[in-house]
């Protein structure tokens, strides 16, 4: 590892540790759900770095569509895949949390559905990219990921107007809304241990993208120059 | 100047028009495979005519989202044969001519198909309609359209990938779900005569803009992709 991956390292553990403490110990006991709404400063916090993954997978991919840079398509599967393991934490704490609440695992409310439908339409392009092979894999993916952003706000719109029960926002919402303040550092410390966290997943899974690109590249070369058949040759000669 | 849009998308509506016509693969397979969904549900629900109002939106659209994917498979492979589909790709012919002709081509398939298997509705679920019909012919169309457009275009890019066939749902179906959803609500809203449909057709409406614009406008990469 390099010094300065180790020391990304060492803060992300530590930041996590920090968020930790401060969602588990410091933070107030939620005075009608009690412990259980401390899954709140996990589960808000994987939402809001999901959606952050989701949207550099889409400026990736149109960055790719334009320059069809190898490293752009790399950005891509890796947000892409990092995001999709977020938006799973989401929707596995949502039901821990709403099960005790509101009494049932699941519900058919508009931000639930909208997040799964974003969850199913990410597997889709991870599903996508698995089955295609060669170059045209990146371009595919590409084509794919615009046509499920541009799903995102359709998805949303309909979603809301069908069912709408999840909490209404805390943040910014109305006037009896809002957090108490001592709720604010265990959520925004946990966020930033989050996309620290999400941030290095993606760097490794960067890199391993561009060793893959880079070995595929090497494979093409060697068979265009024959290279392989002159190896196994001079092995038998010996 | 030969190769127009309109031109060269008419040119092989009419070829596909003629091959189906010739053939019927397409049409044959895609209507008795919506005859089969359309029974099965009927015996698995046997739904009262009140009950009826409630799901016949909902079987409708499925059987049609699943039967469109057997014409849907079939578009691209024809093409494939005979490296026609390269042979288009170097020519000066616009890819997104193509594609409109194949979503053409596809909506008279899957509309005529829906004409056919509908009045079936009546028959099995005893379903008659509280609201306008002509409601339903606008939901039908803008309906079938939001199918076509997107299951052509991800036809083509499944076209590439190893299992072909299989691909095809999988992508289409999670793109899909808001115009699903706003198929099946204008059409039970419409049956049941309890709410307006008008918020689900502008929503579908809107989705049939946005995704035949990407369609058109990112089809070329999508037939060009190496």
């Amino acid at each position: 590892m390099k010094p300065k991956t180790a020391i990304f390292v060492l803060i992300t553990l530590a930041l996590l540790g920090l968020g930790f403490y401060q969602g588990m110990y410091a933070a107030p006991t939620e005075q009608t759900m009690g412990d259980i709404q401390r899954i709140f400063y996990y589960h808000v916090p994987s939402a809001w770095t999901a959606f952050l993954l989701f949207f550099v997978n889409f400026v990736a991919s149109v960055m790719y569509l334009i320059w069809k840079s190898p490293r752009t398509d790399a950005w891509a599967v890796a947000s892409a895949e990092v995001g999709v393991v977020f938006c799973t934490v989401v929707l596995i704490t949502g039901p821990l949390w709403a099960k005790p609440v509101w009494g049932i695992w699941w519900t058919w409310d508009a931000r639930l559905t909208s997040t799964l439908v974003l969850w199913l339409i990410y597997v889709s392009y991870l599903v996508m990219r698995r089955f295609s092979e060669g170059q045209q894999t990146a371009t595919l993916a590409a084509a794919l990921a615009v046509f499920g952003f541009l799903d995102v706000p359709i998805v949303y719109m309909s979603i809301r107007w069908w069912r709408t029960q999840h909490p209404q926002p805390v943040i910014g919402g109305g006037a009896n809304s809002g957090l108490a303040p001592e709720m604010w550092p265990p959520l925004l410390f946990n966020w930033l241990a989050f996309s620290c966290l999400a941030a290095l997943v993606v760097w490794m899974r960067y890199s391993l993208a561009r060793a893959e690109q880079e070995l595929e590249h090497q494979y093409a070369v060697r068979s265009l120059e024959g290279r392989d058949e002159m190896e196994t040759q001079l092995k038998r000669a010996r | 100047m030969s190769g127009g849009f309109y031109a060269i998308t008419r040119a092989n509506l009419e070829k596909d028009l003629r091959l189906e016509w010739r053939s019927k693969d397409a049409l044959n397979a895609m209507g008795f495979f919506a005859l089969l969904v359309v029974v099965i549900f009927a015996m698995s629900f046997d739904p009262s005519a009140e009950e009826s109002r409630r799901i016949v939106g909902g079987i409708f659209w499925v059987a049609f989202l699943f039967a469109a994917i057997v014409a849907l498979n079939q578009t691209w492979a024809r093409e494939m044969r005979n490296q026609v589909l390269d042979a288009y790709r170097v020519s000066a012919a616009p890819a997104s001519a193509l594609f409109f002709s194949k979503v053409l081509g596809n909506f008279l398939f899957v509309g005529l198909i829906e004409l056919l298997v509908s009045p079936l509705f009546v028959v099995f679920y005893n379903v008659r309609s509280i609201g306008p019909v002509w409601q339903l012919a606008v939901v039908f169309f803008l309906g079938t359209w939001a199918l076509v457009a997107n299951g052509t275009f991800f036809a083509a890019l499944s076209l590439r990938t190893r299992n072909r066939e299989v691909m095809l749902p999988l992508l289409l179906f999670p793109i899909s779900i808001p115009a699903l959803l706003a198929m099946v609500q204008a059409t039970t809203n419409i049956l049941s005569g309890e709410y307006s449909p008008d918020m689900w057709i502008k929503l579908l409406a809107g989705y049939d803009v946005v995704f035949t614009i990407a369609g058109l406008l990112m089809f070329e990469v999508v037939l060009n992709a190496e």
